[in-house]
């Protein structure tokens, strides 16, 4: 370890002399070290702390494969479907990139799922790291966008119909919905034009905004630190004498790099197995639906979105309508994902990590969890999947009538957050970690 | 205390998730029967793809599907072009039907769908799109009101005539009904073709019954057979849902295969990285 820190930047190899020639005109090392190599992370990192690095792998993963998708897709109604049948089969390797490119979709909202979790479980989102937790939640926002908007590119029914109903949303907002709703579009309905539009936002804009938030995701995180499980502030620990570092800080460099590593190719151990052997997984990352070409005259039955918006579907549809406008459901689906941004504020728990937290914030969390879990089951499925009450509530449907007390459930956990999390018993977070 | 079980708990939730299974919604229709196809099998892949040009390409097209792919299943662009191809085209074009779209809308009422993926987009929590073809193909009956003069208990009403039938034989839809579910339940086991249960309810002496109606496929009586027996006909029908399970996705052997060479590499990379971590972080307590 020593040897590696004490490496002159100078020196008489031809790569040092390089290194100096650019260091000279470009911070190059300085970069380096400051956000990567000579960065102090607690040692104590566990399970949930893969999901940041296995999250910017993947967004590397979709914007390679989506580069050379780009090279044989037709944004055209009339030649998209054909196009990705094309990749699929007459591109030579075209399958894999495809399929890599669809089942990193769906990874990259797991690997974003976990990592949030992770903030909720140990306070990640606490003061001092309360704009790092904002600017994840910018790209979370970002991501949904960018799922949302290549979605249509395939151009089946599911695409087709999923995107019609979510445009239809921003129609139901009072005074400009439609006007609006049709700008977006670009027509009446969604179609060439639309599929055009998405097409640019989903290779170009939003892309480019989510590279620049993750780039002010990852330096907020080097400036203030990161957390860990137990909650400790190793700055705020003092110097071991030898190494100069934080007591229980570590260099990312080798240590996290290798232990990231290791976390890569479990991920893609796991990926692999999906996209190899399950490249739908049960309709869930692939539609079925979706292998049957757009049609603006034939409405599918039943139409889901993806299983990664389905806990917002039903909290949409849950909520019932009002003067005969869907507007407070399309309110509600939009204060569920914004009140994630107000959670530093919320949380006023003395400690921040779950491990020194009472019982009351940890059976909050865990409901939370079962809560989001049946809201994503529900989306999926048509309301009338679990049948109906008797006369006695009116013949309602059961899949609604859990869905709207899940949807309670979801916003109680952060209307009463401020509340549970003070009364909350906890225990000292240690000096040192365990 | 720490967390350990709620972490636990967690994992196990997020793995729920991630492989819920697809819970079966009754689905309307009969219940979809397997498939007895293997991908494996040329000789009914082969059958199925001459099967295939010979009546289903007359009306349908595979238009994302080009006939020099046919390789795959062990032929030479020689033997494509001689026994696959009827309308003329080179060896490298997609697959399309001579039949103009417009005529088969007045014809059929509705254009004939491609068939290129047919065998993914049919699939559902009721079976793989393959299970739906193959029960599809063996669920037509005789139906004097329908305009082509055929219907279908699994897709009800469909513009399709039995297009199959010269080798099939007419077919005719035969009901039991029965008092008990349990006796209809019974039936609709025993049967060995394509059978579906209807609850039907009728007001008898003023009061509500519930009755239970097997409908079964059964040869149409005082009609020629089949050129095919029956069994003939199911195994024809299998060797072309094995075609075209394999033109919904041609690279799928390629891709297990792939997929396995791809995870045994994965694995000896795991134990490199793996024993690499342990090394650094030797020296970290």
């Amino acid at each position: 370890m020593a040897a590696l820190d004490k490496r002159p930047i100078t020196g008489a190899g031809p790569l040092n002399g390089v290194l100096t020639w650019i260091d000279a005109r470009f911070p190059l090392i300085s970069l380096w070290e400051e956000q990567w190599g000579k960065y102090v992370a607690p040692k104590n990192f566990n399970f949930w702390y893969y999901f940041g690095s296995l999250s910017a792998f993947v967004l590397v993963l979709q914007i390679v494969t989506g580069i050379f998708l780009t090279m044989n897709y037709k944004p055209d109604a009339a030649q998209a479907f054909a196009s990705v049948e094309y990749i699929m089969r007459d591109v030579w390797g075209g399958w894999i990139i495809r399929y890599m490119h669809s089942t990193g979709a769906s990874a990259f909202f797991i690997c974003v799922y976990l990592h949030m979790f992770r903030g909720l479980l140990y306070g990640s989102y606490r003061k001092p790291r309360e704009l790092l937790w904002i600017f994840g939640m910018l790209i979370y926002l970002s991501l949904m966008a960018e799922a949302f908007f290549g979605y249509l590119l395939p151009w089946g029914q599911m695409s087709y119909w999923g995107a019609q109903v979510i445009v239809n949303l921003f129609s139901s907002i009072p005074f400009i919905g439609e006007d609006l709703s049709i700008w977006i579009r670009g027509d009446y309905v969604v179609s060439d034009a639309t599929l055009n539009r998405f097409f640019a936002f989903h290779v170009i804009a939003i892309p480019l905004v989510l590279l620049g938030l993750v780039a002010a995701h990852l330096m907020a995180l080097h400036e203030v630190g990161s957390s860990n499980p137990d909650g400790v502030e190793i700055k705020k620990q003092p110097k071991d004498p030898q190494t100069g570092l934080p007591l229980d800080g570590i260099y990312s460099h080798p240590y996290y790099t290798v232990k990231d590593a290791l976390g890569v190719v479990v991920f893609l151990i796991v990926f692999s197995a999906i996209m190899f052997f399950l490249p739908e997984m049960g309709g869930y990352f692939l539609e079925y639906n979706n292998f049957i070409p757009a049609d603006p005259l034939k409405t599918p039955p039943h139409i889901a979105p993806v299983w990664y918006f389905t806990p917002y579907y039903s909290i949409l549809r849950a909520i019932p309508p009002l003067f005969n406008s869907q507007f407070p459901g399309v309110l509600a689906m939009g204060l569920a994902t914004m009140i994630l941004f107000l959670l530093p504020w919320l949380d006023r728990s003395p400690v921040k990590s779950i491990r020194y937290k009472g019982p009351l914030f940890k059976s909050a969390l865990a409901v939370f969890v079962i809560v989001f879990l049946i809201l994503g089951y529900l989306g999926t499925e048509p309301t009338n999947v679990w049948g109906q009450f008797g006369p006695w509530l009116a013949n309602a449907d059961r899949a609604t009538v859990v869905a709207r007390i899940c949807t309670a459930l979801y916003f109680l956990f952060f209307f009463l957050m401020p509340w549970y999390s003070r009364r909350d018993r906890w225990q000292p977070e240690p000096a040192r970690l365990t | 205390m720490r967390s350990r079980t709620l972490n636990s708990l967690a994992r196990l939730a997020v793995c729920a998730m991630l492989f819920a299974p697809v819970l079966a919604s009754a689905a309307e229709g009969p219940r979809l029967q397997t498939a007895p196809i293997n991908s494996h099998d040329i000789a009914s892949l082969q059958n199925g793809a001459k099967l295939f040009v010979n009546y289903c390409l007359n009306c349908h097209s595979a238009g994302y599907m080009r006939y020099n792919r046919l390789r795959d299943l062990g032929l030479t662009e020689q033997q494509i072009t001689d026994n696959l191809i009827f309308t003329g085209v080179k060896v490298g074009e997609l697959m399309q039907t001579s039949m103009d779209k417009k005529d088969a809308k007045e014809w059929f009422g509705v254009a004939p769908p491609d068939l290129t993926v047919t065998a993914r987009s049919r699939s559902s929590a009721a079976g793989s799109g393959a299970d739906w073809i193959y029960t599809y193909l063996r669920a037509f009956y005789r139906d004097s009101s329908r305009p082509t003069g055929w219907n279908n208990l699994v897709f009800a009403n469909v513009g399709m005539p039995h297009a199959l039938w010269q080798l099939n034989g007419q077919q005719q839809l035969e009901e039991q009904v029965f008092d008990s579910e349990h006796a209809a339940q019974a039936a609709l086991i025993a049967a060995k073709t394509v059978s579906d249960l209807e609850e039907a309810r009728e007001v008898k002496d003023g009061k509500a019954v519930t009755r239970y109606v097997v409908k079964s496929i059964k040869p149409a009586t005082g009609t020629e057979a089949g050129t095919l027996s029956q069994v003939e006909y199911e195994n024809a029908v299998a060797d072309l849902v094995n075609y075209m399970n394999y033109m919904a996705e041609p690279s799928r052997l390629e891709r297990r295969q792939i997929g396995i060479y791809t995870l045994l590499v994965l694995g000896l990379l795991f134990v490199f990285v793996f024993a690499l971590k342990r090394a650094y972080w030797k020296d970290v307590h």
